[in-house]
């Protein structure tokens, strides 16, 4: 049915546990696509992995804290600079860049330059939440089987403000949001919206990250 | 723009699809887990399930069958029916819905809502209200109460001033059934919805009277963000896909 079962991936998919948010839908949507993954916070499990999902719902404070007390974000980062794919999803996704003005400064992971600010929906509800539009901004093996305006599931009330270059596809509500964001030199993505409850095109992107 | 949205809801009684017109009358139509497949596939952009159940065994059955359907939806889940605790929430969040609506107990605890969404963000939270027109202002407008126990008491409270506070009280989304419409297949009652809409910055969905496809036209005209109905595509009486490419040729945005 989808495009990714009738890919072959190698190895597993490490979904990393960090005590922030649903992880049953992400590794759900992963069994759907029969990719094997595990749900882990332990080490062994990031650092034996083939690609990281790092998913994550609340406020960026906490699941920073949440990440340093285990020296996961050490890890992650030095994963990551070694080459290991990485998805993050919805707050995992802004955990990637530099730093989050969510309650105060936070310092982020580093991965992606730049950083995520409140959402100006110029009147618009707040959060924003629903499905919406994407639209491409550049070409990335991430997005290879996903159309132009392909709806997706949202819910936030920050955003990643960055350089167009780290940007594959942005949503509009108010103001252009980065919707799809990937390092220029990192295997390391972010979906602001929640691909496992994003229908066929939100598992499209996770068979085509299962698949780099 | 964000898309409407076009939500199946099915009412499960001790762990079977069920479907009442006007809230009695019980028809038995299906299973949880093959209707959550099926809609997943038809395009609902969420899909919602009440428990109807009344025994505390029936409850954890349908923990159960929450968790299971969640396996088949890859769409917004949202479940409700007799929540009122944060712990009923906890139950139902940890068992795979995405959001929980509440009815008569924010009416007997209005703190239920904004607990829950101080505990696990008001984007989980819906509140959801049954509304029966009881009398007519000066100006020919409804006047409405908030009904509770399935539409069988009436507790007084305007039900346009109840929304507002419950949006106060911190829920994401107003789930609103208007009880004279339900069942009727006459349309949804825009007076009330779009009065509820105007006034609110959370979503609305209107709930009960959809019959024919204009009917959805005309909520979304009306300001509901959503719309929800159980009969119609329980019994196959419209595909939810036809549904969308109505409204889209009608230049209303809706996820295709």
């Amino acid at each position: 049915m989808h495009n990714g079962k009738k890919m072959t991936q190698n190895g597993f998919v490490t979904i990393i546990d960090y005590g922030m948010g649903n992880l049953h839908s992400v590794k759900n949507a992963l069994d759907h696509l029969g990719i094997p993954c595990r749900v882990s916070d332990s080490p062994e499990d990031i650092k034996a992995a083939d690609r990281l999902i790092l998913p994550g719902v609340g406020a960026f404070p906490d699941a920073m804290a949440a990440l340093k007390r285990n020296g996961l974000d050490k890890l992650i980062i030095k994963q990551c600079r070694n080459g290991k794919p990485l998805l993050g999803i919805c707050l995992g996704m802004q955990l990637l860049f530099d730093e989050s003005l969510e309650f105060g400064v936070t310092r982020g992971l580093g991965l992606i330059e730049g950083r995520v600010v409140p959402i100006d929906a110029h009147g618009l509800k707040i959060p924003h939440i629903g499905w919406n539009s994407l639209s491409i901004n550049k070409k990335s093996p991430v997005i290879a089987n996903l159309n132009d305006g392909a709806y997706v599931y949202f819910v936030h009330s920050f955003r990643a403000d960055t350089a167009s270059d780290n940007v594959i596809a942005y949503t509009h509500y108010g103001e252009d949001i980065p919707a799809v964001v990937g390092s220029c030199d990192l295997p390391v993505y972010g979906a602001q919206f929640h691909p496992e409850k994003s229908h066929d095109t939100g598992l499209s992107i996770i068979s085509a990250f299962c698949a780099l | 723009m964000l898309a409407k949205r076009i939500i199946p809801c099915l009412d499960v009684k001790d762990g079977r699809v069920v479907k009442g017109v006007n809230f009695v009358d019980l028809r038995d139509a299906g299973d949880i887990v093959d209707n959550a497949r099926y809609y997943n596939a038809q395009g609902a952009d969420e899909v919602c399930f009440l428990d109807i159940t009344a025994t505390h065994e029936g409850r954890k059955t349908f923990a159960t069958l929450v968790e299971k359907a969640a396996c088949e939806l890859f769409v917004p889940l949202t479940v409700g029916g007799g929540i009122s605790s944060v712990d009923d929430f906890r139950t139902l969040l940890l068992a795979g819905a995405d959001k929980v609506a509440v009815n008569s107990a924010a009416v007997v605890n209005p703190k239920l809502i904004s607990d829950a969404a101080e505990r696990f963000g008001s984007q989980c939270v819906v509140a959801a209200i049954d509304a029966k027109r009881v009398d007519t202002d000066a100006d020919g407008k409804g006047i409405y109460h908030v009904f509770v126990h399935g539409g069988r008491k009436d507790t007084g409270i305007d039900a346009i001033e109840w929304a507002s506070r419950l949006e106060a009280l911190g829920a994401g989304e107003i789930l609103l059934t208007t009880m004279d419409a339900d069942g009727t297949r006459n349309g949804f009652d825009n007076d009330i919805t779009g009065r509820v809409a105007r006034n609110l910055n959370i979503p609305v969905i209107a709930s009960g009277g959809a019959g024919k496809m204009e009917h959805f036209y005309d909520t979304f005209e009306s300001g509901a963000d959503a719309a929800l109905a159980a009969t119609l595509f329980h019994y196959r009486e419209m595909e939810i896909r036809e549904l969308k490419e109505y409204l889209k040729n009608r230049g209303v945005e809706v996820r295709i």
